[in-house]
């Protein structure tokens, strides 16, 4: 039960408003085709399922409908950030430079 | 019964209770009489009730021992009929004229209950006794559990349906303060004064918490009295300042959301209630800063018979004097460790009660010591109660001498007789609050408790004041209150404003507690109740000393496992009085510190609250928003019944007098297949996608292709996640080249708008389309049947309907009934038909237009359920019913709906191709014919090869759509089988058994389409 500023409303608001949607930054393989079995379901299943940091992202279904990205402690639920998609990528590859 | 009813009331000068207003109640079948003002507790003392309750497992006498939310013994029900509520505590239950308090223990009786026979045999129903005793035979425990459970368990839940309305609150304040005592009181008042938005909510009828029990105590040189009055006024003046009473919050989740409920009416007698108010409301709050100043309860000290009717904490003893004007005995003893029973002692001597003090310190207060005895108390320093002696109530104490620094009986003391006996062990905070979302309290050897934080600020905008933070002490906690307020205003941008504002009290200085739990009574560890009477640390639970030591015999280490075990700190008082004694007697079981033992783990709710302001309005018609068309009203004047299809209320079927739902459906088949049917299909998802790219997006979200899909066309598509299983399926239409309507099933319409939207925005956002939901927008009535065109025809001029100008799968623009209309040749039922799309706003009408036409052909309305047998027939599935989310469209053996070819790899296209999904001996669907035409499957019938059901027996599959079709005279089903297609042309392996409520019916696996294989009712 915790709040999250939409990066496109810029409104803080509750937990219920918003929809979790699966880890962030989980790209689809451009050629699906050549890819092996292994990696396509690397793809699929396998979820990073982090205690800590999660880069994650949310819809904001009963608002503007946007996706964007929370970066959320799974183990306290802190909320270290949301951002646009395009702004979080930014984010979190300065993060993984970083790391 | 009057005669031996003593009267414990006295004229008390501070005393809360209006002895000008007798109030009449009843308990347990009895009539008494208290004052406004009291709780049921405090009347019951005032009118020398002993026993309340009998105990949970031997069935022994309890009597009340606190008074507030710490009560483990008296649970009453309260109240009769629809309102009766069972084990509310009876110290929290305000009195009011006429109420009705039953008991929730004591078979057959509270004098006598059949338990406490085997409880005399107690040694014999130790830990885990029933989970020893009756593990075998393994059979015969559903038998053994039934009688255990009858003997177990408090009060009776009420069995009429809830009459009272609850309700929702939402705050989002500056400041949220937990706790009206003096702290609180200080915190709310400074913050107010900065202009800051204050909510301060409280669980008793009145502010002031324990100062109301200690009006002796000066602050400022004011009584403690004056001085609450004052801030409270000075709060009731500030616009800005929000009091909440008889409010408990009960949780804290993430980000300061906690939750509090308040009792609105239950205090009031019945003839003042207002049945149009609520009962409870929930209060939901958002605070930005949140100061905890929850308390602390006294724990009693342990000893044996310690649960006689009569003994209480030293704190309950006090309140009730100095509170309610009730002096619980007339020759008390009390039993302490520390300081804090000695002003209750006071007080309660000065009330003309004779008092006696034993106190484990060797030396104690020399500033008590003179007070004490200038009241002629007697005070035994270094002893402890041993043993309470009694039989249904406490009649004396037998002391020991206890040693100087360890906890260990060095010589005998005397028997002391009294009426009442109260002990303080010191105090509890009440961290539950601050636990709630994963903070842990730390062991303050100094202080002996678990404490959160002497810091105030304890976590990210949680502030604790008061004796939360161990500091038990009024002067020091009102000074370091003001201190962490000033940090919190700091925090919001805001300085602190104390004028006027005096906080030094006229406390005795309090000097070092013993550190000691239980009372050693020097006796062999291993005696017997005949020997050694118990010791009890959960009342509840019936939880006594060697059931601690036992189950760390049996070696269980972890406190959270020998809670567990031993039940410790279960039931409804959540272990409020007893968890830090279980520690304690744990930790010295298990030669560790109590640091090292640490606690169990807190978890909302604090106390009990009702499912009542939990579901708030969320009940009956208010349960979640429901759904209707715009035919609603025609539909219920029709006689439909109807059934919940997500939020949606549909017509289920529309039965004729005397008709059941068999007949009705049978009836409405054959009408539609022979003549002419006419279904609600507004239900139906619909979303309008517009913009340059919408084929391609289209492409890629569907399996199946749309490049080619022309203008004034319509196409069926399957939807697949990316793991290649079917999610939803539907209709679009091509309106022009940048412009599509899409439908999907009812219940995935708003799964299937997120699904677009995440990929379009994720993925591919150089996409230009646009999706808009407009389903509520359209309504749609399915006109079906051989007669269909004919009845259209009448109502539709604009449109050339033969069959060679609006073929099967077209849609075509036009006027229906003089309705701008949009009309789909589409089939569910592989009947001629047409689906006539309205604005919502002339749904009705048009519905009811085409009723009219239909006459002469008698067009019959039908609802969900022939809608489910006509598609069946044709072998259409249902997304969500004859699919799970682990099905492929080739075990659909819909292959035809999956564009292979198409050149991007649309959602799922690569999964089709991972070894699992692309076996040719998966579960597929097949038709599936019972052997008796007059059978019909049970839907969710798991199929097998044979009748013989002895194990192994290999799971086939199972049945999901089951009906009886009228059209064909005889019982069809859709399932399930594993490699199914194959065995289905297979003669000799087409034959399977459906096994469901212990009977096998033969089936053979058919081709899953019943009626017209060729297309040829629809191709008219």
């Amino acid at each position: 039960m915790f709040v999250i500023r939409c990066p496109h409303c810029c409104e803080v608001r509750e937990e219920e408003e918003f929809s979790y949607s699966g880890e962030a930054f989980v790209a689809r393989p451009s050629a699906p085709e050549i890819e092996s079995d292994e990696n396509w379901g690397d793809y699929l299943f396998m979820k990073r399922n982090v205690k800590g940091w999660h880069w994650e992202m949310w819809g904001h279904s009963s608002g503007c409908r946007k996706f964007f990205v929370v970066k959320r402690n799974t183990a306290n639920h802190s909320i270290g950030g949301a951002w646009s998609l395009t702004e979080a990528r930014k984010e979190y590859d300065a993060e993984e430079a970083n790391a | 019964m009057s005669d031996n009813r003593m009267n414990n009331r006295i004229k008390h000068p501070h005393s809360k209770v209006n002895l000008n207003k007798p109030l009449s109640f009843t308990f347990d079948g009895k009539s008494y009489q208290g004052f406004a003002g009291d709780t049921l507790a405090s009347a019951l003392l005032a009118n020398g009730v002993k026993v309340v309750a009998r105990s949970f497992k031997y069935g022994r006498p309890r009597g009340i021992i606190g008074a507030g939310a710490e009560e483990p013994n008296a649970l009453v029900q309260i109240d009769t009929g629809a309102r009766t509520t069972p084990d509310l505590k009876a110290t929290q239950v305000e009195l009011y004229e006429g109420l009705v308090a039953g008991r929730t223990s004591g078979w057959p009786s509270l004098a006598f209950d059949l338990k406490s026979v085997g409880g005399k045999f107690s040694r014999f129903m130790p830990a885990g006794f029933y989970y020893k005793t009756f593990k075998a035979p393994v059979k015969m425990w559903p038998i053994y559990e039934n009688i255990i459970r009858r003997a177990a368990g408090y009060g009776k839940s009420p069995i009429e349906a809830d009459t009272e309305t609850y309700d929702h609150q939402h705050h989002h304040v500056d400041l949220l303060v937990v706790g009206g005592g003096a702290t609180g009181l200080l915190a709310a008042l400074l913050a107010g004064r900065s202009g800051v938005k204050v909510l301060l909510v409280d669980d008793q009828s009145e502010l002031g918490g324990y100062l109301l029990s200690m009006p002796n105590v000066k602050i400022g040189g004011l009584t403690a009295q004056n001085w609450s009055a004052n801030i409270i006024a000075e709060l009731a003046s500030l616009p800005n300042v929000t009091i909440l009473t008889r409010t408990t919050a009960f949780a804290l989740h993430d980000m300061n959301m906690i939750q509090a409920v308040e009792l609105l009416q239950d205090h009031l007698p019945h003839s003042a209630r207002n049945a149009t108010q609520r009962r409870e409301r929930m209060h939901r709050i958002r605070a930005t800063k949140v100061v905890l100043a929850a308390g602390a309860f006294e724990r009693p000290l342990v000893f044996g018979n310690n649960d006689l009717p009569g003994i209480m904490t030293a704190s309950a003893l006090t309140t009730y004097i100095n509170r309610y004007g009730v002096a619980c005995g007339k020759n008390a003893v009390i039993m302490t460790s520390n300081d804090l029973a000695y002003q209750g002692a006071v007080d309660l001597a000065a009330a003309g009660v004779k008092v006696t003090i034993v106190d484990t310190r060797e030396h104690i207060n020399p500033e008590w010591a003179n007070r004490t005895n200038k009241l002629g108390i007697k005070v035994y320093s270094g002893y402890g109660v041993s043993e309470a002696i009694g039989t249904s109530a406490v009649q004396g104490v037998k002391l020991v001498k206890l040693g100087a620094l360890k906890n260990i009986v060095t010589g005998s003391g005397p028997d002391i007789s009294c009426d009442v006996l109260a002990s303080s062990g010191g105090l509890s905070p009440t961290v539950h609050l601050f636990c709630h979302d994963g903070g842990r309290p730390k062991w303050d050897e100094a202080r002996l408790a678990f404490v959160v934080s002497a810091n105030g600020r304890a976590k990210d905008g949680i502030f604790c004041v008061g004796a939360i933070t161990g500091v038990f002490a009024l002067q020091e906690g009102l000074a370091k209150t003001r201190i962490t307020l000033a940090e919190v205003l700091t925090d919001l941008d805001k300085t602190i404003d104390d004028s006027g504002l005096a906080l030094e009290t006229d406390e005795i200085a309090v000097t070092p507690a013993r550190h000691i739990f239980h009372v050693p009574d020097g006796k062999d560890v291993h005696g017997t109740i005949f020997t050694r009477p118990k010791a009890f640390v959960d009342f509840q639970n019936d939880v006594a000393v060697s059931d601690i030591q036992l189950a760390v015999r049996e070696n269980y280490r972890s406190i959270e496992h020998i809670k567990r075990y031993t039940a410790l700190g279960f039931g409804t008082d959540q272990g409020k009085l007893s968890n830090v004694n279980g520690f304690a007697i744990a930790a010295e079981a298990l030669g560790k510190t109590i640091p090292e033992v640490g606690t169990t783990t807190y978890r909302p709710a604090y106390t009990p609250v009702s499912f009542g302001a939990l579901a708030g309005a969320h009940v009956g018609i208010t349960f979640e928003p429901r759904r209707y068309t715009a035919m609603q009203a025609t539909h219920e004047a029709y006689g439909a019944e109807f059934e919940d299809v997500g939020q949606w209320i549909r017509p289920w079927y529309f039965a004729k007098p005397g008709e059941d739902i068999h007949a009705a459906v049978n009836r409405e088949c054959l009408a539609t297949r022979n003549s002419v049917g006419m279904l609600d299909a507004s239900t139906l998802g619909k979303i309008d996608i517009r913009g340059k790219d919408v084929r391609e997006f289209l492409n890629r979200i569907y399996a199946n292709a749309w490049t080619q899909l022309a203008v004034g066309k319509c196409r069926y598509g399957l939807m697949l996640d990316e793991a290649g299983m079917v999610m939803d399926d539907g209709v679009t239409a091509c309106i022009t080249d940048t412009h599509f309507l899409m439908t999907t099933t009812s219940g995935g319409a708003a799964r299937v708008m997120t699904w677009l939207e995440k990929w379009h925005q994720t993925e591919w956002p150089e996409l230009e389309v646009y999706m808009t939901s407009v389903t509520d927008h359209w309504t749609t009535a399915a006109l079906v049947g051989p007669k269909s065109r004919d009845v259209l025809a009448k109502l539709c001029t604009d449109i050339d309907l033969s069959k060679d100008a609006f073929k099967f799968m077209d849609w075509r623009d036009g006027t229906v009934a003089g309705v701008p209309a949009r009309v789909f040749r589409i089939s569910f039922s592989g009947e001629l038909a047409y689906e006539v799309n309205v604005d919502a706003s002339y749904g009705n009408y048009v519905w009811n237009e085409l009723m009219k036409a239909g006459k002469e052909f008698d067009i019959t309305p039908y609802g969900t359920e022939t809608m489910h047998v006509l598609r069946a027939e044709k072998g259409f599935i249902i997304v969500g019913q004859d699919t799970d989310g682990s099905v492929t469209p080739f075990d659909l053996d819909m292959a035809w709906a999956v564009g292979m070819k198409k050149p991007y790899s649309f959602l799922g296209k690569r999964s089709l191709a991972r070894s699992d999904t692309s076996r040719t001996d998966r579960k597929q669907l097949v038709g599936l014919l019972p052997e008796d035409p007059n059978v019909v499957l049970k839907e969710g019938a798991q199929l097998i090869n044979s009748s013989d059901i002895t194990p192994p027996v290999p799971m086939l599959g199972h049945v999901t759509s089951s009906y009886y079709s009228a059209f064909l005279g005889r019982s069809i089903a859709m399932g399930f089988v594993i490699d199914g297609i194959k065995r289905r042309d297979e003669e000799g392996r087409n034959i399977v058994y459906a096994w469901a409520e212990g009977k096998a019916v033969k089936v053979k696996i058919v081709s899953s389409v019943f009626v017209d294989a060729e297309g040829a009712r629809h191709n008219v």
